[in-house]
């Protein structure tokens, strides 16, 4: 059945893209309040030290400096994770990694705050740093949390559904392949920045550029000590945040302190330089993958192994390790799987979440590991990736319900579109084609902190003329979440999202999102939206209803108007509907909420990698690579998306687009790289990313498969089109030019010594040879889930 | 520090004030001129975040000192609408979802002006090349591409 939509669907403008593009709108760099101090943080200049004493007094003596803080300021630990608290707003003790702040000031400018940090006197005591994985499981290093020597081994998983070994032996073929993803940032354009107010009477106000003000809101009351009924949050307009933005920060912390010393407004602004050191982003995973097959290329087990460099603190760690192994069994029907993994410490910044947070990693080894089993069996990429095709509405060896699934669809455009079945192995040498597919969650379904409440909740108020507010704590990252929630409601009430007032992201003023982090805030704050204007719609129907004496069921709410159905003329407008409505029950506001069902499977680790819905993608690239120069040329990239349906095709687009150009950087030359523990390059003119020049032409198509339990049928799009494009660039270099680079970024230099290699006789292969010979422990033995049906 | 009294021409505004020699242009309509609609990402002229228009011409405010103008014009992107009305490279920008997050938004706009000034009809290529100074993480830079291109049309698809 075909849904006539009014908002939903259309190429809708953001909200606030008038006071984007005329620079009237806010971030939080933007804000200066009267009397504003400037905060600046001393970073440590060692990777790996104790702190034997800190001299604040000569900083302190410079006039116009307010207020210096150390870690005994703050000694409260922290973390995203419950299980995670081990980081402090400034280091106490002891420093883990070059960049990590360790004292603060507060001055009357900016001059004077760095001049004050040049006067605080640290002595640090070295320690051994441990700047690589072969450091880390090494067990005569210190720990880096902890006393004494031993291994850093901050987490491991060992989890085993079905039976591997026998679904290996039975093969008719088994491939033993490693990769080597090396970690890159978000690199989003603002830096982050916190403004911190703190009132007469004891109660502190926090802006900041954070995606999850909730979590920040909690990590201050436990830091600061404070109740958190005095504090108040507010999430500024992110500019950018690719999960970057979705920690608690020290920053946050120490600006909040900060006011609270001084009784002034504190600001501080990250420097670029400052934003590496924060950093989160994506962690380098050494991968082994053995897999084996049928003849028919059906895949018969899968025994996956990840080594993720955590860098110095926990984050999201425990998710980041179980989500490089979640996701493998979600495209392709994987009858039996283990997954062993493990996160280290080192000292380098931490590691966290970034775009697809977990999964590209491991995307990028599978897909190209399929590509090399179907050359081995004589089948084609297409072939091998459809017999294992995963059915909608199913669920995966690893206990993950599938419900809608447009994966063939979107298989079918991009091959078409591309011409991929006439180009694969028939362009001329140095232009290649290559095919890959993803998937991604639309939302984590369990919050991060163990809690029974919803994991969304949007309130709506409706004045008495008429005019809409929704209360909304999503927060929009530049993905757009406020024009989703105005479009839902708009559709609901038959409004215009323009005419709607949005309030989002304060956690005095709007009911609790968890925020925008695991592609959740469309599927979990859009049906919160949607509950709750449709028990707005039902009172403001039931009220005109009555007063037309008509049936409820026969009117209809459009257009600003409320009638009976085919006859546009009788009824009343939307806003006499709103004033019969509070005449007859009160005052027009209703609250909705979302708590997604309960999918965890029966193992530990299980709350990772379930969500209520996923989507769905497959890319094909098509470039030119240079074989004496080991260059790239993208010249095309097809991309079709599984969005179950597309609220915003304008903004929808925009997603898949800004995915693609985040995959390509990632493939081709993002690395957030060190020289031993120090970073080689923290800025914009080292950290190179793709501009106008790098990027091709992307063609998008959303498929639409109407999941039935999204918001009008709405699934992700946030990250799920960055997954397929990096293995996609790797099999497209391999039918340029032969050669396979299984380590990311595949840059020139790696394509040339693969070159050179295969010139020589060699496998054209550049990457790693071995993993390390650790013990994971003996896997968790878990049974399929019932109704599972192997291939 | 020696400081000096500056004369800035800001969006037909001329601005008196005391300012020390070292501060940069970005600093002084920042912070001075509460002008924030131009943006800070890197201070090191990486990002074009902070683009203005100086005597029509795109320049980086971090890499500007404020005591170098002497008697440019500078435009912001607060000053590009006339009377009220948005460029209509504004309008397009939003209109055709050009922006994400936003914060490239501003410099992005004000070189795309510059081109158009200069090149009233350019080619793909040619608006590549003039934003190739201009990061955006967010869009792949496919619909800026596209909104500066309607505008050049005359507000037509082509």
């Amino acid at each position: 059945m075909t849904v006539e939509h009014t908002a939903v669907g259309r190429r809708t403008p953001r909200v606030d893209a008038m006071d984007q593009t005329t620079g009237r709108i806010r971030y939080a760099d933007d804000l200066n309040p009267a009397g504003v101090l400037v905060g600046r943080q001393l970073r440590s200049t060692h990777s790996h030290a104790l702190i034997k004493s800190i001299d604040t007094s000569a900083a302190l003596a410079l006039a116009g400096v307010k207020a210096v803080i150390t870690g005994a300021d703050l000694p409260v630990s922290y973390g995203i994770l419950p299980v995670s608290q081990d980081e402090h707003a400034l280091a106490l003790h002891r420093v883990r990694h070059v960049g990590e702040p360790v004292a603060a000031v507060a001055a009357v400018d900016a001059e004077t705050a760095e001049r004050a940090l040049g006067l605080i006197d640290v002595h640090y005591e070295p320690l051994d740093e441990i700047v690589n994985l072969d450091h880390a499981l090494a067990d005569d290093l210190p720990l880096i949390h902890g006393e004494g020597l031993g291994q850093n081994v901050h987490r491991k998983a060992a989890l085993e559904f079905g039976d591997v070994d026998e679904g290996l032996a039975a093969a008719h073929h088994v491939r033993e392949d490693v990769y080597f993803f090396r970690g890159n940032t978000h690199a989003a354009l603002e830096t982050q920045a916190a403004v911190a107010s703190y009132s007469a009477d004891g109660k502190l106000t926090l802006w900041s550029s954070t995606q999850v003000p909730h979590y920040v809101h909690r990590s201050l009351a436990r830091v600061l000590e404070m109740p958190a009924g005095r504090i108040r949050v507010i999430a500024t307009p992110n500019g950018g945040g690719f999960g970057g933005k979705t920690d608690p920060f020290s920053h946050e912390l120490v600006v909040a302190k900060l006011a609270m010393l001084t009784g002034r407004p504190v600001k501080i602004n990250l420097s670029r330089e400052d934003v590496f050191y924060a950093h989160r982003g994506r962690h380098p995973v050494l991968m082994w993958v053995k897999t084996g097959f049928e003849s028919d290329g059906r895949i018969t087990a899968m025994h996956f192994k990840s080594f993720l460099d955590g860098g110095a603190f926990g984050s999201y760690g425990p998710a980041s390790l179980y989500y490089t192994g979640a996701l493998q069994a979600t495209t392709y029907r994987i009858p039996n799987y283990r997954f062993e993994g493990v996160r280290v410490f080192t000292n380098k910044p931490a590691c966290g979440p970034k775009r697809g947070h977990g999964t590209p990693q491991a995307r990028f080894a599978i897909e190209t590991q399929l590509d090399k089993a179907a050359d081995d069996l004589g089948l084609d990429p297409l072939a091998i990736r459809v017999r294992n095709l995963i059915e909608p509405y199913s669920m995966t060896v690893n206990h993950l319900r599938i419900t809608s699934c447009g994966l063939s669809d979107c298989i079918d455009d991009v091959i078409k579109a591309s011409g991929f079945a006439e180009k694969r192995g028939k362009l001329p040498p140095g232009r290649g084609i290559g095919l890959a597919v993803g998937c991604y969650m639309s939302g984590a379904g369990l919050p991060i902190y163990f809690n029974k409440m919803p994991q969304s909740e949007v309130q709506l108020k409706v004045d008495r003329g008429g005019g809409v507010t929704v209360y909304s704590m999503a927060t929009d990252v530049g993905q757009g979440s406020t024009s989703m929630l105005a479009i839902v409601v708009a559709e609901c009430l038959g409004l215009e999202p323009g005419d709607l007032t949005m309030v989002t992201a304060d956690t005095d003023l709007t009911p609790v999102d968890l925020g925008s982090y695991s592609s959740r805030v469309t599927f979990m704050a859009g049906n919160a939206a949607l509950e709750a204007a449709t028990k707005v719609r039902q009172r403001v129907v039931d009220a005109v209803a009555n007063h037309l004496e008509a049936v409820p069921e026969d009117l209809l709410v459009e257009g600003g108007h409320v009638h009976v159905v085919g006859d546009p003329d009788s009824g009343v407008t939307w806003a006499e509907g709103v004033v019969l409505a509070t005449v007859a029950d009160g005052p027009l506001i209703e609250s909705g909420s979302y708590t997604a069902p309960k999918l965890a499977g029966p193992y530990k680790g299980a709350g990772v990698g379930i969500s209520p819905a996923f989507s769905f993608t497959a890319c094909v690239v098509e470039l030119e690579c240079d074989a004496e120069t080991g260059l790239v040329d993208v010249a095309d990239v097809w991309v079709a998306h599984d969005i179950g349906k597309a609220l915003n095709l304008l903004h929808s687009e925009g997603q898949v687009e800004g995915g693609v150009y985040m995959g390509l950087g990632e493939a081709l030359f993002e690395e957030h790289a060190f020289r031993g523990a120090l970073h080689r390059g923290p800025s914009l003119l080292d950290y190179k990313i793709p501009t106008t020049l790098e990027m091709p032409p992307v063609h998008t198509t959303l498929i639409e498969s109407d999941d039935p339990e999204g918001p009008f049928g709405a699934k992700e799009v946030g990250q799920g089109p960055l997954l397929p494009v990096i293995p996609a660039v790797a099999n497209a270099i391999h039918d340029a030019l032969g050669v396979h680079i299984d380590e990311v970024p595949m840059t020139p230099d790696k394509i040339v010594a693969a070159m050179r290699n295969s010139a020589r006789g060699g496998s054209g292969r550049i990457g790693p040879s071995a993993v390390p010979d650790f013990d994971f422990g003996e896997a968790v033995m878990v049974e399929p889930p019932e109704g599972f049906v192997a291939p | 520090m020696s400081e000096r009294i500056l004369e800035l021409q800001v969006n037909g505004e001329t601005h008196r004030l005391l300012s020390s020699d070292h501060r940069t242009l970005l600093e002084v309509l920042r912070e001075d001129l509460a002008l924030t609609g131009t943006k800070h990402g890197c201070d090191a002229g990486e990002c074009g975040a902070c683009t203005v228009l100086l005597d029509g011409r795109p320049a980086l405010a971090c890499l500007v000192l404020a005591s170098q103008i002497r008697g440019k014009v500078i435009t912001t992107i607060e000053g590009l609408s006339e009377s009220g009305q948005p460029h209509e490279l504004q309008t397009a920008f939003a209109d055709l979802g050009a922006a994400q997050c936003g914060y490239c938004t501003p410099g992005m706009i004000l070189s795309s002006a510059a081109l158009l000034d200069e090149v009233p009809d350019p080619s793909r290529d040619d608006i590549n090349q003039a934003l190739a100074g201009n990061l955006c993480r967010c869009t792949g830079y496919s619909k800026i591409v596209e909104a500066v291109h309607f505008v050049a049309g005359g507000g037509q698809d082509r």
